[in-house]
């Protein structure tokens, strides 16, 4: 038997890969519903807005709180692409060995992790254009200045790669971890992960209409809102009466 | 009406300088209940006495003639050509040796396996082999059993994209070893011990969950659960 202390990294590593990708995924989630509330009216995202700004419990808006929130998602995006850059391929040969193996293979799950790794790398570009415009315009997040970013900031191309890659990325993510960790897997393995497999398209799906939704709405307001973009919007209840 | 197969099959024998890599094609006449095994057996007799490929117990038991079959790895006694299409593609299993054609040293793979990961029962003191052995409940013997039916055919392997993307991962193999030795009362180790054997990116948290193990595995263990298992005790309890 081996006597040498083993180093309890790996473990460590491990389990901080699937904690931060969990929080993440379910971050996004989150994150999807509070911006698809623009969907329910402009109203319903400025009070969204305005709460994380802690304007209903101030009295008045602290965008820097936003900022925190996003600096601290974004550290977390990092530690996370670090550790998941452990299991990309690192050498032309493990790429190509992994790509005739998966197109041999034809299977599933082998070639939804490439697309985990492909996700993944865009997002290291992607989201960092969106983080960074958070962490220094948090003020700008309203109803008008948010359509405004995305139609005459022309930020929609982004956004609508964004989310496909997010929700792909995510739910994919999710359901390995399910698997991973044995999470959810009651019954034979064939019958759980066929489970988990119609579970994770039914919510990639939902999350890419909503997202479609959301997406479309900024659109349509952000085009209406275009002669006057850069001005904030004021809340119906706010608004001097004609 | 029979069908005529074509066999794609590779050919190339290492230990002969003069062999080179290739791709040779042998027809055969479809017979009724057909296996790949029986296939390899006419184009051998018939068209290729040189051809070689593994088998030994013709039933899905010994697990030694493993092979990629139309791109995933099976066992030729154990797959019907009627569920293949005409045309068939026979290669070796890749990540292990290449003896020559479709036969693959797995014994040597395997072997390092098992003295790398200690996979054979540690007690504290000698046994005493003049008492009996103590008793073992059956619903534990059926466990252990179950996971014990491993005929080592390599096929998880061949069917693990980590284990062809890194070499010294130990694959659903070797973790599904150490679950059955984890669960034999006869091993004293702990989970400390199981993890300097399999705590670090070459075992248990090297594996990205693809699962082609599961899914070729023809005596259908339940390699998912095992992995899973293993994946929680060790990064639990294992690395403290």
């Amino acid at each position: 038997m081996k006597t040498t202390q083993p180093s309890p990294w790996p473990a460590r590593l491990d389990l901080a890969q699937s904690i931060s990708g969990l929080f993440l995924a379910l971050f996004m989630w989150v994150h999807m519903f509070f911006v698809s509330s623009i969907i329910l009216g402009k109203d319903a995202f400025w009070i969204v807005a305005r709460t994380f700004e802690g304007y209903f419990i101030l009295g008045y808006a602290i965008p820097a709180l936003v900022s925190m929130l996003v600096a601290l998602v974004s550290s977390i995006i990092i530690i996370h692409a670090i550790l998941a850059l452990r299991k990309f391929p690192a050498s032309a040969a493990q790429y190509g060995a992994f790509w005739s193996h998966m197109r041999s293979m034809r299977h599933d799950d082998t070639t939804l992790w490439l697309v985990q790794v492909i996700t993944g790398f865009a997002m290291f570009f992607l989201a960092s254009v969106h983080l960074y415009i958070m962490l220094s315009r948090p003020d700008l997040i309203d109803p008008y200045g948010s359509a405004d970013r995305v139609w005459t900031g022309n930020m929609w191309p982004l956004y609508l790669t964004l989310l496909f890659v997010v929700e792909v990325h995510g739910v994919v993510g999710l359901y390995r971890l399910a698997l991973k960790w044995g999470w959810f897997t009651y019954g034979s393995p064939k019958q759980a992960r066929e489970r988990l497999k119609s579970v994770k398209w039914g919510l990639t799906a939902l999350f890419v209409i909503l997202g479609l939704l959301a997406l479309g709405a900024y659109i349509k307001i952000g085009m209406e809102h275009a002669r006057e973009a850069g001005k904030l919007y004021t809340p119906s209840w706010l608004q001097e009466k004609p | 009406m029979n069908r005529t197969l074509t066999f794609n099959i590779f050919r190339h024998r290492p230990g002969d300088p003069n062999s080179k890599p290739h791709m040779a094609r042998y027809k055969v006449e479809e017979s009724y209940g057909m296996t790949l095994y029986m296939a390899l057996n006419v184009i051998a007799e018939e068209q290729a006495p040189d051809l070689a490929f593994d088998f030994v117990c013709r039933a899905g038991i010994c697990g030694s003639c493993s092979m990629i079959i139309n791109g995933r790895p099976g066992l030729a006694c154990r797959t019907l050509t009627k569920h293949l299409p005409d045309q068939i593609t026979l290669m070796p299993l890749p990540t292990f040796e290449l003896i020559a054609d479709l036969s693959v040293n797995t014994g040597k793979w395997m072997r390092a396996m098992s003295e790398r990961l200690e996979t054979w029962v540690h007690t504290q003191s000698d046994p005493e082999v003049n008492r009996m052995e103590s008793t073992m409940e059956p619903e534990l013997a059926e466990q252990i059993y179950e996971l014990d039916r491993c005929v080592e055919c390599g096929c998880c392997v061949a069917a693990c994209g980590t284990a062809r993307m890194r070499e010294d991962f130990v694959g659903a193999v070797g973790i599904n070893k150490i679950a059955r030795f984890r669960l034999d009362p006869r091993d004293q180790r702990s989970d400390a011990d199981f993890y300097t054997v399999i705590g670090d990116d070459d075992g248990i948290f090297g594996c990205m969950t693809l699962l082609g193990c599961q899914d070729v595995c023809p005596k259908e263990l339940p390699l998912q659960t095992q992995l899973a298992f293993i994946r929680r005790k060790m990064a639990t309890g294992g690395g403290r």
